[in-house]
């Protein structure tokens, strides 16, 4: 890979420890992807931040980096926090505490694209969180390629990502059709459409034809959902996405998609109302639009909830629902908006048994920690919910 | 008998091998307090890495694994040197920040456990003695 002087310098050690490690990651992912050189990035979205997935190691790491003088040199967000008992705050705390000391805006949200964070089409990117990547490389058409939580830090340090992957033109380039002749239409279809796609195909661009979601947040819980049970992290949707045109150079299987896949999906998780403790909207993290229809459902329902709704949301779309009473309507009905963390990753089991969602992605997590798992749209979930 | 790979992190390092012939997670695979494999499905489960020659297919599961990595070697149960198959981000990542020299490209279906090797990882050459 070539190397500018300046960067053989900092691989050299000449500008400090933490460039150099930082420099040494990117040089040597760089090598066994075979980039030809480092690229500029506009920003960088970091994952490993909740305590539970990183652990004391992670905080070990994060501290030596820290003191070495670490600081990041693009804009840099963070990935939601986790929830638990005091010890866990405490942990989490000094978690967020050490990625401020880098430079880091600690936002804490999956969906740094609704506030701080929003890139523009064509910008080269290195983001972890794997729903944050599906939209900015899918729905904004930025590039970036699936990061893990280090080499994410490693490429907001040094302000560069190796050239590989999704940052060249050629491997945006659709490898399967997909024809969705099933009914999708609610945001709960989409949920189940990209739920079964990430399970059926393996490390593809997928070209979807058939679909006319209704808003954006419909594309963003599919791209989430495909993320989560599989680990595609771009797709085109045909007349919806930025890049569609142009997205088929050459003959492709064609995979339909019937009203039986969806109902399949849906059909996983449908444990009964009699088992499920709480319910869970905004996965990933809900924009204010979302926030607004469950004030509203929740209004028409007209009587509280039995057991709690919990509403995840990054901190500026839960200003937003605040200073526009939303915030208030919802907790009239026991529910809540929670900013910033992320119940798949925290310590809850023990806490709750059961989780009804309109979420794809938090219906597979969930059901792998071992919890039963109602999947529908938020307004059945609203109606029927004791 | 040498076997030459490629270079991820330099460095050298002399030892006795321990092979795992199928891919290993360090999140939740290694214990980083006391360098023990833990993995359910891995064919080298309940033994130290700590001070050998670590071998394996490829890395897989949470990228979180790179501070694992870093933890065993703050621990003192890091492995000397690293040889894969195939490197991927999680443990060459882990291998920078930990300092453990590592190579790439080798057949690890070619090495056992219990041989001693020589890791001269600058040149990506493994050294096994006969």
């Amino acid at each position: 890979m070539y190397l500018t002087k300046e960067e053989e310098l900092i691989l050299a050690g000449e500008y400090g420890y933490a460039l150099q490690k930082a420099m040494e990651i990117l040089v040597a992912l760089g090598e066994i992807y075979g980039a030809d050189r480092l690229i500029p990035i506009k920003s960088a979205q970091i994952a490993g931040v909740s305590y539970k997935n990183i652990g004391d190691a992670g905080i070990e790491f994060l501290r030596d980096f820290a003191n070495a003088g670490a600081k990041v040199s693009v804009y840099t967000t963070l990935n939601p926090a986790g929830i638990g008992d005091d010890e866990f705050m405490e942990k989490q705390m000094k978690v967020l505490e050490l990625y401020r000391k880098m430079g880091i805006e600690a936002t804490s949200t999956c969906t740094p694209y609704y506030g701080a964070n929003l890139p523009k089409f064509g910008d080269h990117l290195a983001w972890s969180e794997s729903s944050a990547v599906s939209f900015a490389n899918s729905i904004l058409g930025a590039r970036t390629n699936r990061e893990g939580g280090p080499s994410s830090l490693a490429a907001a340090i040094v302000g560069k990502t190796p050239n590989y992957g999704l940052h060249l033109d050629e491997n945006r380039k659709a490898t399967v059709i997909i024809s969705v002749e099933a009914n999708v239409r609610t945001f709960v279809d989409y949920a189940a459409l990209g739920y079964h796609l990430g399970k059926t195909l393996g490390n593809d661009v997928p070209y979807i034809k058939g679909l006319k979601p209704e808003m954006t947040e419909y594309l963003k819980e599919m791209g989430a959902a495909i993320a989560a049970s599989g680990s595609i992290a771009l797709y085109h949707v045909e007349g919806e996405t930025p890049e569609y045109r142009g997205a088929i150079t050459e003959k492709l299987e064609t995979i339909t998609i019937e009203n039986s896949d969806i109902r399949a999906v849906k059909e996983q998780f449908a444990d009964d109302w009699s088992e499920i403790d709480m319910i869970l909207i905004g996965c990933p993290h809900t924009s204010l639009a979302e926030v607004k229809e469950i004030a509203e459902l929740l209004s028409m329902r007209g009587r509280p909830l039995k057991i709690p709704l919990f509403i995840t949301a990054s901190r500026a779309v839960k200003a937003l629902a605040d200073s526009l009473g939303y915030t208030e309507i919802i907790e009239r009905y026991n529910g809540r908006i929670i900013p910033d963390i992320c119940f798949v990753v925290s310590p809850i089991k023990g806490w709750y048994k059961g989780v009804a969602t309109n979420s794809g992605k938090s219906a597979f997590y969930f059901r792998s920690f071992g919890f039963k798992v109602r999947l529908d749209d938020e307004e059945n979930l609203i109606n029927e919910a004791p | 008998m040498k076997l030459k790979g490629r270079k991820i992190v330099g460095g050298e390092a002399k030892g006795e091998l321990i092979v795992s012939q199928k891919p290993l997670s360090f999140l939740g695979g290694v214990d980083p307090e006391t360098g023990i494999v833990t993995d359910a499905e891995s064919d080298i489960r309940g033994q130290s890495i700590a001070g050998k020659i670590l071998a394996f297919p490829r890395g897989k599961g949470s990228t979180v694994g790179s501070y694992v990595i870093y933890a065993l070697k703050k621990n003192g149960k890091a492995p000397k040197a690293i040889i894969v198959g195939e490197a991927e981000t999680i443990v060459a990542t882990g291998a920078i920040i930990a300092g453990i020299p590592m190579v790439d490209g080798i057949d690890v279906s070619k090495l056992k456990s219990g041989q001693r090797v020589r890791v001269k990882a600058e040149e990506g050459l493994i050294e096994v003695e006969e």
